[in-house]
């Protein structure tokens, strides 16, 4: 299964979740579905068979309200039955709408408030290393996420104790939850901010398989954060760049007319 | 108390190399001997609380064990989400430690007072709460965390408290610790404040009021059984806590006790749920707000009066 027929996947999973379960940020998940897709697809060393096996890379979903993009790619990659989807946001279920590690196979850190991931993240990397293992860790953030002080900690200690095993990918979508990130609390100059916390960056098109590729293939002595932008909403097009569908989810209608753009 | 977290946990880290110590840039002139004798198990986070508690979660999570450490609110208060998603919440082998738990840092004013961290560590599910009571506790506490882990918090009080304990006591976690037998009334402790407690313990004897003194090195688990125990006996259970009366240990023995169908009336002593902006030392604040030795006796007798005057009205 190559990157692309991942995404498609994803794509599908996500709107079909957010329509049955009636929930939130199907814009943040398809803006984050090729950064997935190519990291299950291409990127991380881990293995559906063996979720817990110690030198297995590790994956933090930051961003965890696109939660149900996450599910659909570890089902895509076999670390669940992709039925279990259909449980999202379900009584009784433990598909909750932000990311969450019981009972699911290959989440590694169940997060929905943000600036939790890279912190953690660190961690994971800065005990790696020291413990001489080879697995890298990477954290996919959100842009709005961006604002919360403890990602620019975690910023300044990876660059300090120059953790060249970690890597950290934003979805620059530019919008958050009320509207775009440069009204909102502006980022710019963003790769600039990282750059001079002391990051290696790359900025590419978060949609473009092989560049997200390249991008992450990349090794460093530094920590790396690789500034994707993307889309909102992306595959459907009267969901791009529209604020409106951080919160509101597909209904039947709209649904038949997105699954017929995103199969395409 | 923080002296023999050290020196407990250097012995620790000697012996067992997955044992991290991550301090918020707080340790001046006690932990550069862990740091020279355990270089790779030492990391300073610097000023930034949030980041230690996420990367001790990461660091648990990719198998060491982790202890973070800084003084009064910030390892607790200010990255609470922190401890309770990404420490309690993945049960990651992290215990937080704070030093100066109540007073202890009195007169460096209100933001330096750890006075609510009990109730609010206590109510994480999956997080155990210790407040040792001297540096014999401490050391005991010390022991169960090195051999079973986190999450748990650690509330130290300052360096150079009284000791209590005068041999090394062995203690399960979760156990309470009978230091003297009355037959009157029981008297629970938790924390710095026991040798007060103790030494109030004294002075109701003097008036003629024996009391049993348990101190509670842990909150969470606690020991129900004592508490059950004591209720059966006595009339009259006293807590003493430098702590805020809101969700401390009386709270804690107060639920335990509502919901017995006979049980012995409470006399909760703690501070009261209000900001201090009095500056003074601990032991100067302490009498401020009645926690000293006399004080405890005052309120205790003062108390027990009104019940027996309550008793006798509902006759």
């Amino acid at each position: 299964m190559t990157s692309a027929d991942v995404a498609r996947a994803v794509r599908q999973h996500v709107l079909r979740m957010t329509n049955s379960g009636r929930s939130s940020h199907v814009g943040s998940a398809l803006s984050c579905a090729d950064l997935l897709a190519v990291l299950y697809a291409d990127v991380l060393d881990v293995d559906p068979a063996h979720p817990d096996r110690p030198d297995r890379d590790r994956f933090i979903m930051s961003k965890g309200h696109a939660g149900a993009a996450l599910y659909a790619v570890l089902a895509e990659r076999g670390f669940f039955d992709a039925r279990l989807l259909t449980q999202h946001y379900r009584n009784g279920s433990f598909l909750s709408g932000h990311v969450s590690h019981v009972g699911i196979p290959g989440v590694e850190l169940s997060t929905g408030s943000l600036g939790h991931g890279l912190p953690v993240g660190a961690g994971l990397a800065w005990q790696a290393r020291r413990a001489g293992q080879s697995w890298r860790t990477y954290v996919l953030l959100g842009d709005g996420e961006c604002d919360e002080g403890s990602v620019w900690e975690a910023a300044m200690f990876a660059a300090h104790h120059r953790l060249g095993n970690l890597a950290a990918v934003v979805d620059w979508n530019g919008l958050q939850s009320m509207g775009t990130t440069e009204e909102t609390l502006a980022l710019e100059p963003f790769a600039d901010k990282w750059r001079s916390f002391g990051w290696t960056v790359r900025e590419i098109d978060g949609h473009d398989h092989a560049a997200i590729r390249t991008a992450l293939a990349a090794r460093d002595e530094r920590p790396a954060v690789v500034l994707a932008r993307t889309v909102k909403g992306k595959g459907v097009s009267f969901m791009e760049n529209q604020v409106l569908w951080h919160y509101r989810p597909p209904d039947d209608l709209e649904l038949a007319g997105a699954m017929s753009e995103v199969t395409r | 108390m923080r002296s023999q977290f050290f020196t407990d946990l250097l012995e620790a880290a000697a012996a067992d190399p997955d044992i991290v110590f991550v301090t918020g840039d707080i340790g001046f002139g006690v932990v550069e001997e862990f740091q020279r004798r355990c270089p790779d198990q030492f990391v300073n986070a610097g000023v930034a609380e949030q980041n230690m508690t996420g990367l001790a979660a990461g660091i648990a999570l990719a198998g060491a064990r982790v202890f973070t450490y800084s003084i009064a609110n910030f390892p607790t208060l200010r990255c609470l989400e922190q401890i309770r998603n990404d420490v309690a919440y993945h049960h990651a082998d992290v215990t937080v430690v704070a030093v100066g738990g109540g007073l202890s840092y009195g007169a460096l004013g209100m933001s330096h007072h750890a006075t609510e961290d009990l109730a609010i560590m206590r109510a994480i599910p999956g997080l155990a709460v210790a407040a040792p009571g001297d540096a014999v506790e401490t050391s005991a506490v010390m022991a169960d965390l090195v051999a079973n882990g986190g999450p748990a918090y650690l509330r130290l009080g300052k360096a150079g408290e009284p000791v209590v304990h005068h041999a090394p006591i062995q203690l399960c976690r979760g156990e309470s610790i009978a230091l003297r037998t009355g037959g009157d009334i029981a008297l629970f402790s938790t924390g710095a404040i026991l040798e007060s407690a103790l030494r109030a313990a004294d002075l109701l004897a003097q008036a003629g009021v024996r009391a049993d003194v348990r101190s509670f090195p842990w909150l969470d688990p606690l020991d129900t059984v004592a508490i059950h125990d004591a209720a059966h006996r006595y009339p009259t259970i006293v807590t003493v806590e430098e702590h805020s009366i809101i969700g401390g240990l009386g709270s804690a023995v107060a639920e335990i006790l509502a919901e017995m169908p006979q049980s012995a009336s409470l006399i909760r002593v703690a501070l009261p749920p209000r900001f201090s902006s009095l500056v003074g030392d601990q032991e100067y604040l302490r009498g401020a707000h009645g926690l000293d030795p006399a004080s405890i006796t005052h309120r205790v007798l003062e108390q027990m009066e009104v019940n027996r005057g309550l008793a006798c009205q509902i006759r």
